[in-house]
Order: C-alpha cells, then sequence, then structure tokens
C-alpha cells in the first residue's frame, strides 16, 4: 500500500519536472528576446507580451489557411519581427537613450494592442492544430508517457539557446552587437550604423516572442491576457537571471518556471509566492540579477 | 493672483453637487477623488523622489481587500470587526505594504524600480486570484459598504461625496505640506542627488523606504475611498488594467505636480465613461492607449504641462522654466 502510494507520487512528480521544463523552455523562449533588446538598446519593451500573443494569432490563422504548422511559426516569426522593427522605427528610437520614457511609450502600445487583437479574435481562447507527426505521446521513464509536442517544445528551446549563443560570439553580427553592449559610442564611432544593428536586433528579439507564440499556442492555448502573463514571466526571469545575459534568462527561466509548476502542483493556492520569493531572494543578494553585470 | 485658482477650485468642489446629477456626483466626482488619491500616491513618489512604482494600486487594493475582509465576510471568508478598527488595520496593512514594496525596490533604480513594482503587482494579482484563504479567489467580496455614523450614512451619495473631498484634500495638502519639511526636502535631495546625500550622512535607503511608505499610507486612503464605490473588491481590481491605469491617469495630468494627479484621475474617469458614445464599444482602451502614446511622445510633463505652458506663454510672466517640476524623461537620471 504505502510502496504503490511512493510509486503514484514519483511518478506525479516526474510528470511536474516535465511540465516545469516544458514551461521553462518557453519562458526562455519569450525572456531571451526581451532580454537581447534590452542588452543592447537599454529598452524594456512592455510591449513584448503583445508580440507574443500577435505572434500566436497570426501562427493560428496562417496555420489553418495553409494547413502547415511549420508555415505558420515561420511566418508569425516573419510578421512580429516586422511589427518589432517598426516600432523601434517609429516610436522608440526617437527617444532613444530616455528608457523610462521608452517603457512608457511601450506600455501604451501594449495597451493599444492589447485592445485591437481583442477586437479582431475575441475573448475566446484558441489551440494551434499540431502536425500530427509530434501530437502522439511517447514513454518516458519514470513518467509513464508524455507527450511528443511538449519533448519537442524543450528541444526548440535548447536549438534557439544554442543558435543565440553561437550567433552571439561566433559571428560578426554578434561581435558588433556585443560591442555596441559594450560601448555604443565607439562602435558608431568605428564607422558602424547603429541604428539599423538596433532595429535588427529589436527584430531578432521581437521575432523569437513571436515564433514562441505560436509554441506556446499549440502546447497550451491562445487567449486575451497571455500578453500580461508572459510579459510577467519575462521579467521576473530578467530579474532574477540578469538584465541582458542569456545564460541568465536560461537559468531564471528554469528557477521561475519550476517554483511556478512545483507551487501550483503541490500547494495550489500559495503557486505565485514562491517565484515572487525567488526574485525577492536574489535582488536582495545579488540586486543586478544572478548573471547581470552591475549597471 | 496665486490664491486665485485655489479659491475656485474650492467653490468648484463646494458647489459641484447642488449642479450635477447623481451619476456625475458619485460616478464622475466620487471616482476622481478616490481614483486621484491613488494617482496621488504615484505623483508624490514621483515627482520627489525620482522612483516610478506600479504597484501603488495594489496598495489601494490591499487596503480594500484588509476594509472588504474586516467590514463585509463574504462566503465565510473574513473577519467581522468594528468599523474603526477595521479602517485602521487596512490602512496601516497599506502602509506595511508600501514599505515592503520600497525594501524590495529600494537598491533600484529608473526603469528597474518601475521592472521590479510591475512584477510585485502581478504576484499580488495572481495571489488573489489563486488564494481562497484570504482573498476570496475569483470572487473576491462583495457588499462592502461604508458605516453609518451617528445615523449619517457615509454612503448616501452627498455625504460620501463630501467624505471623499475631504480625504482626497487632506491627502493632497499633507503631500504639499511634506514636501516642505525637513523629510521631504531630503527626499527630493536623494532624487537629485543621492551620492551627496549619503555623503552628508543621510540614510539614503532608509529615505526611500519611508517614501514609499507615505506613498503607501496615501495610496491606503484611495483604496478605501475606492473599494466603498464599487461596494465590492475582486482580482480584477487589482489587475494588469488597473494598476496601469493608475500611470496613465499620473502621465496624463502630468508627474511633476500632486494636481496633476486629481485632473489626471478627472480627464480618465471622463474618457472611461464617455468613451463608448463617441467611438466603437468596449474600444475604450485604444483610444486611451493613443491618448497615453501621444503624451508621451509629445508633452511628457503631461495636461498640466500643457496648461502651465499655456499660461507662461500667455501671460508673458518671467516665471518661465525657473527650473520647473521635472518632466517624464527626467525620472531616475
Amino acid at each position: 500500500m504505502i510502496e504503490t502510494l511512493a510509486d503514484i507520487n514519483w511518478r506525479l512528480f516526474a510528470i511536474v519536472t516535465l511540465n516545469g521544463l516544458t514551461l521553462a523552455s518557453l519562458y526562455f523562449i519569450v525572456a531571451s528576446g526581451f532580454s537581447l533588446i534590452f542588452g543592447l538598446m537599454r529598452v524594456v519593451n512592455m510591449a513584448h507580451g503583445s508580440l507574443y500573443l500577435l505572434g500566436a494569432y497570426v501562427g493560428f490563422e496562417v496555420s489553418e489557411a495553409t494547413g502547415s504548422w511549420i508555415v505558420g511559426i515561420l511566418a508569425a516569426g516573419l510578421v512580429v519581427a516586422a511589427a518589432g522593427a517598426a516600432l523601434q522605427v517609429s516610436i522608440l528610437s526617437w527617444m532613444q537613450g530616455q528608457d523610462l520614457r521608452q517603457a512608457l511609450a511601450t506600455i501604451g502600445v501594449s495597451i493599444v494592442a492589447a485592445d485591437l487583437m481583442l477586437a479582431q479574435w475575441g475573448g475566446s481562447a484558441y489551440q494551434i492544430a499540431l502536425p500530427d507527426a509530434v501530437s502522439t505521446f511517447v514513454p518516458v521513464p519514470v513518467a509513464g508517457r508524455y507527450a511528443m509536442a511538449r519533448l519537442m517544445l524543450i528541444g526548440f528551446a535548447l536549438v534557439i539557446g544554442i543558435a543565440l549563443w553561437l550567433i552571439l560570439n561566433r559571428t560578426r553580427i554578434g561581435m558588433l552587437i556585443r560591442a555596441g553592449v559594450d560601448d555604443r559610442r565607439m562602435l558608431e564611432a568605428m564607422g558602424v550604423n547603429v541604428p539599423l544593428v538596433f532595429v535588427g536586433v529589436f527584430a531578432i528579439g521581437a521575432g523569437l516572442a513571436g515564433m514562441a507564440g505560436v509554441v506556446g499556442g499549440s502546447v497550451l492555448s491562445v487567449s486575451p491576457g497571455e500578453d500580461a502573463r508572459y510579459l510577467l514571466s519575462s521579467l521576473i526571469v530578467v530579474i532574477v537571471g540578469g538584465m541582458g545575459s542569456i545564460p541568465g534568462a536560461a537559468i531564471g527561466a528554469l528557477l521561475v518556471a519550476m517554483a511556478e509548476t512545483y507551487g501550483l502542483a503541490y500547494t495550489p493556492t500559495y503557486g505565485i509566492v514562491y517565484t515572487f520569493a525567488i526574485m525577492v531572494a536574489v535582488l536582495a543578494v545579488r540586486p543586478q540579477g544572478l548573471l547581470g553585470r552591475a549597471a | 493672483m496665486r490664491w486665485i485658482l485655489p479659491l475656485a477650485v474650492i467653490v468648484l468642489l463646494l458647489v459641484y453637487p447642488f449642479v450635477v446629477n447623481s451619476f456625475w456626483l458619485v460616478q464622475i466626482g466620487g471616482r476622481t477623488l478616490g481614483f486621484g488619491t491613488i494617482v496621488l500616491s504615484l505623483v508624490f513618489l514621483t515627482a520627489y523622489t525620482g522612483m516610478l512604482s506600479l504597484a501603488q494600486m495594489t496598495v489601494a487594493g490591499v487596503a480594500g481587500y484588509a476594509t472588504a475582509y474586516f467590514t463585509a465576510p463574504t462566503g465565510g471568508v473574513g473577519l467581522l470587526l468594528p468599523w474603526p478598527v477595521a479602517l485602521v488595520l487596512a490602512l496601516a496593512l497599506a502602509t506595511l505594504a508600501g514599505l515592503l514594496i520600497g525594501l524590495v525596490a529600494v537598491r533600484t533604480r529608473g526603469i528597474y524600480t518601475l521592472m521590479i513594482t510591475l512584477a510585485v503587482a502581478m504576484a499580488f494579482y495572481y495571489l488573489t486570484l489563486q488564494n481562497y484563504d484570504i482573498f476570496n479567489g475569483f470572487t473576491g467580496f462583495n457588499n462592502v459598504e461604508p458605516p453609518v455614523i451617528l445615523g449619517l450614512d457615509l454612503g448616501a451619495n452627498l455625504p460620501f461625496y463630501y467624505m471623499s473631498v475631504v480625504l482626497a484634500a487632506s491627502c493632497y495638502l499633507g503631500v504639499r505640506h511634506v514636501v516642505r519639511t525637513p523629510f521631504g526636502l531630503a527626499l527630493q535631495g536623494v532624487r537629485d542627488e543621492p551620492d551627496r546625500l549619503r555623503a552628508l550622512g543621510f540614510n539614503v535607503p532608509l529615505l526611500r523606504v519611508l517614501a514609499f511608505g507615505l506613498a503607501g499610507f496615501i495610496a491606503g486612503i484611495g483604496g478605501i475611498l475606492n473599494v466603498w464605490l464599487n461596494a465590492s473588491i475582486s482580482p480584477g481590481s487589482v489587475a494588469l488594467n488597473p494598476v496601469i491605469d493608475v500611470l496613465m491617469a499620473g502621465v496624463l495630468g502630468g508627474i511633476g505636480h500632486p494636481a496633476g494627479a486629481y485632473v489626471g484621475a478627472f480627464v480618465f474617469t471622463i474618457v472611461d465613461n464617455f468613451a463608448i458614445d463617441f467611438i466603437a464599444r468596449e474600444r475604450f482602451n485604444t483610444l486611451i492607449g493613443l491618448v497615453f502614446l501621444a503624451i508621451v511622445l509629445f508633452s511628457p510633463d503631461g495636461l498640466t504641462g500643457l496648461v502651465r505652458r499655456a499660461w507662461t506663454r500667455g501671460t508673458g510672466w518671467a516665471r518661465r522654466d525657473r527650473g520647473g517640476a521635472p518632466k517624464t524623461d527626467d525620472i531616475g537620471k
């Protein structure tokens, strides 16, 4: 009797852990874009959650119309990257260096965007259809069986993480971005078109949020209010992990998502408190975040 | 000349109930004063300490939830107490919440303060939504009524309006007074030159935390007025939208001057109530978002800033730009 109980609990534990990893992957993809944008431009993009939601809706429409999930995610990435670039060019570039005013402007944008998306897609929840190949269950040790799509999401996050690391550390564009983070003026003086780099980075960050929206909309679901949820998770992830650091975003996403998932599974009415406690603890010990550099 | 405007405002506030109907009295007048007091707490923090907090609606929500918990138990959640005790507790809890948020945010500046206070606000929202032991979850509390004192029902339209006027005026004058005291001057010193203040022997983190505590107290008063006006409180009252609404009203009015809080709250309430009449139903957020964006882009010191500039230009007084109030883009510098 006691043995079976222990058995059931281990299985639950394994499933909760996998759920946590899935959520961490999603948080990482969204927050890495947020962190990338902040790292280079010092812009706290309060409309990042809106970009996520826009990506999810665009992905839904395109995959419904074409019947292809892959086309959907690519279209969402491109459309949202364009939206992000437009945001940078049309509004943010006019107040470069005034970080608080930029944050306020993006808050305005997020309010308008949320309302227009509500007008267009209504209040109901959507689910983006996954390709048949991945909407299966695979056997997993201890947990029994687990959704293939969720495992794929974890893999997707790993690919994104490694790709970002390679781009930032092994390519010329990455070199430009890192140089811009360290000394923007010097980079400008060396003849680099810094505003263009800014637009590019904003597009990459926004595109990541858009693709995350499609993945999140397939594995979980899409509905109004998700923008606030992913903005919050991005904020906490980068506060914990350190603003502007991609490895920091990974660690932050893991900590936050695990705390949230275990919290919800084992103490349902106080789930959010753990996430919050982690944030406060990090702020008390390392105000710049676990892997952040002092401002 | 200087006393004309204040006198006009006082006369207007006193005569107002006799020239408008009950909708304008409570839904516009009462709401402007209660909501404006919450906005005032944000303006106080921003204008005099340089810290832009997004958690003021949350602190007001703490006071509102406490008032509801101790005066209007719903669904078996809550503990009925005499109203004076309940109100003192509500204000004490709001002040405490302000101090705690201050402790969390004290080592941050500018944009980081904004992010962390937003995270705090959203965490509180999800807590109220998930928790049934204290916050009664999704339902929240209903039938939260103001008390009846010596036969005077503070929930009736006219008494409620005058009570709101007295409380809002006290908060406004209180803020105007505090910023002239040594404490208030020290706060402004911390805003402008924290390093120098530190060198002079001031305890900068303590000053910042205390400012958050005072702002919490003010927001608490606004929160109590708000919960009485709505007669209910639920997670929706502390969700992202109301949290942002406080910031929008502040920026609309101008976060450089306490009067901007009430100007912003008034404009916001008007748009909130009448947006339906001049644009499609339910598109209120698009309208207010665009107005907010326009203010951020073109007049960082808000409507009061616009008026002040028009005023200086019109009268040609030599008081042009004598330091002036801080603008949105100066905060956190």
